[in-house]
């Protein structure tokens, strides 16, 4: 079997996933799986106004029906009950966000009252029993229009849709402009996307025994934090509390911040003693899981005739949502800091308004603000080589960040550590035999069909936000296991893991068993989103390990009577230099660990490392993408998509081509289907799987898949991270590829999803222009 | 709301099981709610993800669009009755020799749609396994890995494969 393979050469080795033989006999355990005696469950009553004043709730009809135990609203509850939400920008505006609505709502799918009951069923029942009578008020949905003068406020007791206002500047940006030869100038929005893990949200939240505690399992991306929140937001002490993140259905971002169901959940059952489980539908998750994107860039690329790239001026309306969760702010932050992507642009200036509205609130989404970032400056570049006339990879080549820059300092202040973006995008031009893509294109031009070739070279931010803790403990038996406060939902950290500790402590796999996603077991951490596991937890992991080789090194040297010096790993444990038959196993080492010990050394063989870099691991790609559009329909084809993405060292090669694929899959979604619509007035047009389109099977394009390895010259292992370069790369190769097929038509820009109707009726207007 | 109970008897995985169900208590509550047996999943509430696939009386159905009652007599196989004697269906094996599932989320709806196509196609194109799973949606792996283990496990079980 492959866990057994010889230790060394598992960094870098496709190793089949532990995870695996529980997930594929139906043996995986997520939050709804569980079931406890005397559980509760509970559903909400929800807005079906985006605005409204509540002017009276009726809940005895309710409350009468049988097998309800209890039914809240807001006034119900005390003011303490809320969602914490940090201010990471300073002045910025947090409107209430009790737990459940007091006075008024402010998007659909407000929660307005709960009803808690022995069965499902009979609680969704109840609700329906409950009259609500509300007065609806005017709403605003869309940012751009909130910000406009007159425009409706989404909070009432706010004077503006403003929730805050950033700039990041470097350079002198107006005299770049003054200097520039050519300006382009262009509006690109990022549609507004549902994360859509295949697991809705849910919770399950048990007293302890005689109110000593309370033990939640949660669909969450990161069960510390999770619970630091619910301490806060409950009010109860936060070492009283254990969350539990079991097998975790996809979250992709949307199940970082701890939403207001978690804490009603907790709050009744600690209130009625009992379990209380709730698990969302699909349709309430539609209006009340954070979504991505949705931010608009009014930008401008001063350039020199030559194209040379001398200043960047962004202006992004970022749409917020009505409600801030946790991490709701954070996405434009983002955007910002890698805003001139891989071109040396040294004049910047880009200013984020983000804007409340009363749509559900958005928050990280797979790429949370680098998709944004790097669709805007990749379709700006194409634009300045179309209007310069300069070829495309020429304008890009002219101006990247060269390989012996880094690290390298950018035009927002944001150091990069490495790279070397030509080779990428060299790779990628080999890989889809570019030139041979453009001679294609070119007589299907001549044909008069509608055939584009599009690229994108970008960069991938991964790590940070903080720490993330790893603890490695070698049991008496000689076992290891290891604590990552970095808790998998679905990217396979238990294989990933084990491979580096394995490797490093010269076992095979077996011998190392990765627990994570229980905050009772596991010390502090932080969690699994923003590409940063294998960086931040696989950081925190090698350095753990490191420490335990040096610590049982010594160990090793007392059993052997020898000096430390002489002591050497040997698969399974240490020997004496030059002696491989003067060895002890790791079981031997343990056994002293945990037994006699000369004098001055501290019994015990466990270390925690709490990994800080302090910095960020910049990953890298290019992306070359063939789309084929049809005339008459306006249909669009994707012919052929490669993929060259640069994480450094690679620890499973199938485990990050899994996260490309995924990734991929998602980008394209955004490209070519997704997008959830809003009315005027906020109602959501798009609240299913009826009418909000995820890629099935069938609309995956062959996939090219390659990669360079540039080495992150600041992390034990040299790693970056990858889990969403797909969705960073993929769509603005195929906006410009989709721009370049339909540039013989003289049109400028088209904002993703590229839908059949929306593409015809552009080619429909163009023609008709061409014509009169 | 309706009071009434019905009794019903399903086979499932072998095992004939005699049950008071309400007579709106859809087949996936039943397996997972009644019958416990929770690799059956739910992913949403308009029929569109195909998380919930199991086979009744041998085809695969989504159990969220029928109700208990309705499988009265029948027989049942969940993800839970696919591998015998504890070893894998080769199709749940192709899934994890070609990483075809990250969360594992979807990953016994697409095995059971899997599985239901090489019943009736043994030798299946790439178009065809993705015309088989359109009504699966899955989230994590691109589709890509899925394919491949569909293709995989086809081999197996037709015997084909050059053994390693
Ligand atoms: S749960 Fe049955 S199709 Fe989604
Ligand atoms: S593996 Fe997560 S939805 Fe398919």
């Amino acid at each position: 079997m492959t866990t057994q393979r010889a230790p060394s050469g598992l960094i870098g080795a496709s190793i089949r996933r532990v995870e695996d033989p529980l997930l594929v006999t139906g043996k995986g355990c997520y939050v709804d799986d569980i079931q406890l005696p005397g559980m509760l469950h509970i559903a909400f009553l929800r807005s079906p106004y985006p605005h409204a004043k509540i002017i009276s709730i009726d809940t005895a009809a309710a409350k009468a029906m049988p097998g309800v135990v209890a039914v809240l609203t807001g006034d119900d509850l005390s003011e303490h009950l809320k969602v914490p939400v940090p201010s990471i920008v300073r002045g910025m505006k947090i409107p209430p966000q009790p737990v459940l609505a007091r006075g008024a709502v402010h998007a659909a799918g407000a929660p307005v009252a709960v009803v808690a009951a022995e069965s499902r069923a009979l609680a969704e029942d109840a609700t329906s029993a409950i009259e609500v009578e509300y007065e609806s008020l005017p709403a605003v949905a869309d940012a751009e229009k909130a910000l406009e003068p007159g425009a409706p406020l989404a909070h009432e007791e706010f004077d503006s849709n403003v929730c805050y206002t950033v700039t990041k500047k470097g350079g002198d940006v107006d005299q770049a402009f003054a200097a520039a030869e050519h300006v382009v100038r262009m509006h690109i929005a990022s549609p507004r996307l549902v994360a859509m893990a295949l697991e809705p949200r849910g919770v399950l939240a048990s007293p302890e025994p005689m109110g000593q505690g309370l033990t939640v399992w949660l669909s969450t991306q990161g069960p510390h934090r999770a619970r630091a929140d619910l301490a806060t937001g409950l009010g109860f002490p936060e070492h009283k509390i254990r969350v539990i993140a079991p097998d975790i259905g996809g979250a992709f971002g949307s199940k970082g911040p701890l939403y207001r169901e978690y804490i009603v959940a907790a709050h009744l059952a600690l209130k009625l003693g009992r379990p209380v489980k709730w698990i969302s539908t699909r349709s309430e998750d539609f209006l009340t899981t954070n979504q991505g994107r949705d931010q608009a860039m009014t930008s401008e690329l001063a350039l020199k005739r030559d194209g040379t790239m001398i200043g960047l001026k962004v202006r992004v309306a970022a749409n917020l949502g009505a409600y801030l969760q946790s991490n709701t702010a954070g996405p434009p932050q983002r955007m910002m800091a890698m805003a001139p992507g891989c071109y040396q642009i040294r004049n910047c200036h880009v200013e984020v308004v983000a804007v409340f509205t009363n749509t559900v609130s958005t928050g990280p989404y797979r790429g949370a603000g680098r998709p944004e970032s790097v669709l805007n400056i990749e379709r700006l570049v194409d634009k300045a080589a179309a209007d310069l006339g300069i070829d495309r990879l020429e304008i890009r080549r002219k101006n990247f960040i060269r390989p012996e820059q880094f690290p390298y300092k950018t035009g927002v202040g944001v150091e990069y550590d490495s790279g070397d973006y030509g080779r990428s995008l060299d790779e990628a031009l080999r890989l889809s035999n570019y030139d041979e893509l453009i001679r294609q294109r070119d007589q299907a031009r001549k044909r008069g069909e509608l055939v584009g070739v599009g690229i994108s070279t970008f960069v991938e931010p991964s790590g940070g936000a903080g720490f993330e803790s790893g603890a490695v403990r070698v049991e008496r038996t000689g076992v290891i296991t290891v604590l990552t406060g970095s808790s998998s939902h679905g990217q396979g950290h238990e294989t990933a893991f084990a491979q580096v500790a394995a490797e490093k402590l010269r076992v095979s796999m077996d011998q190392v068993a990765i627990r994570h996603g229980d905050t009772l077991a596991v010390q502090q951490g932080v969690g699994t989103f923003g590409s940063r596991s294998a960086v931040m937890g696989g950081g925190a992991l090698a350095v753990a390990v490191d420490r335990i080789v040096e610590k049982a090194r010594r160990i090793a040297a007392h059993l052997l009577e020898a000096a430390p010096e002489d002591i050497v790993q040997a698969d399974g444990g240490f020997a004496v230099t030059g002696v491989p038959e003067k060895k002890v196993t790791w079981r031997q080492v343990a056994g002293a660990a945990y037994g006699r010990l000369p004098k001055g050394m501290e019994p015990g063989l466990q270390e925690t490392v709490f990994f800080d870099p302090k910095r960020e691991a910049w990953g890298f790609g290019a992306h070359v993408a063939l789309v084929r559009i049809d005339r008459e329909t306006g249909s669009p084809t994707l012919e052929k998509l490669v993929l060259v993405d640069d994480c450094g060292v690679i620890i499973n090669p199938m485990l990050v081509e899994g996260q490309v694929h995924g990734g991929v899959a998602q980008g394209l979604g955004e490209a070519f289907r997704e997008q959830m619509l809003y009315g005027d007035d906020g109602e959501a047009l798009t609240g299913s799987l009826m009418n909000y389109a995820v890629p099935r099977a069938s609309d995956m394009p062959p996939l090219v898949l390659g990669e360079t390895v540039t080495p992150n010259p600041f992390h034990p292992l040299g790693v970056k991270g990858v889990g969403e370069a797909g969705c960073n790369g993929a769509p603005p190769a195929v906006a410009n590829a989709v721009m370049d097929a339909l540039a013989p038509l003289g049109i400028d820009h088209i904002d993703m999803p590229y839908t059949a109707p929306k593409l015809w009726e552009a080619i429909r207007q163009a023609e008709s222009k061409k014509r009169s | 709301m309706n009071d009434e109970r019905i009794t019903v008897g399903i086979t499932v995985n072998g095992v004939t099981h005699r049950a008071v169900v309400e007579p709106r208590t859809l087949l996936v509550y039943f397996l997972r709610e009644q019958l416990g047996l929770t690799g059956t999943h739910v992913g949403c509430d308009t029929s569109q993800c195909g998380a919930c696939t199991v086979h009744l009386n041998g085809r695969a159905v989504k159990s969220c669009t029928i109700f208990a009652v309705q499988a009265d007599g029948a027989e049942i196989t969940t993800i839970e009755g696919l591998a015998r004697d504890s070893a894998l269906h080769p199709v749940q094996e192709g899934f994890r020799e070609k990483h075809g599932l990250q969360c594992g989320y979807c990953t016994p709806g697409m095995i059971m749609s899997a599985v239901h196509l090489l019943q009736a196609n043994p030798r299946p194109t790439d178009a065809e396994i993705k015309h088989a799973l359109e009504g699966n949606i899955c989230r994590c792996t691109g589709y890509v890995n899925i394919v491949e283990a569909v293709k995989w496990a086809a081999e197996r079980m037709r015997g084909d494969h050059v053994s390693r």
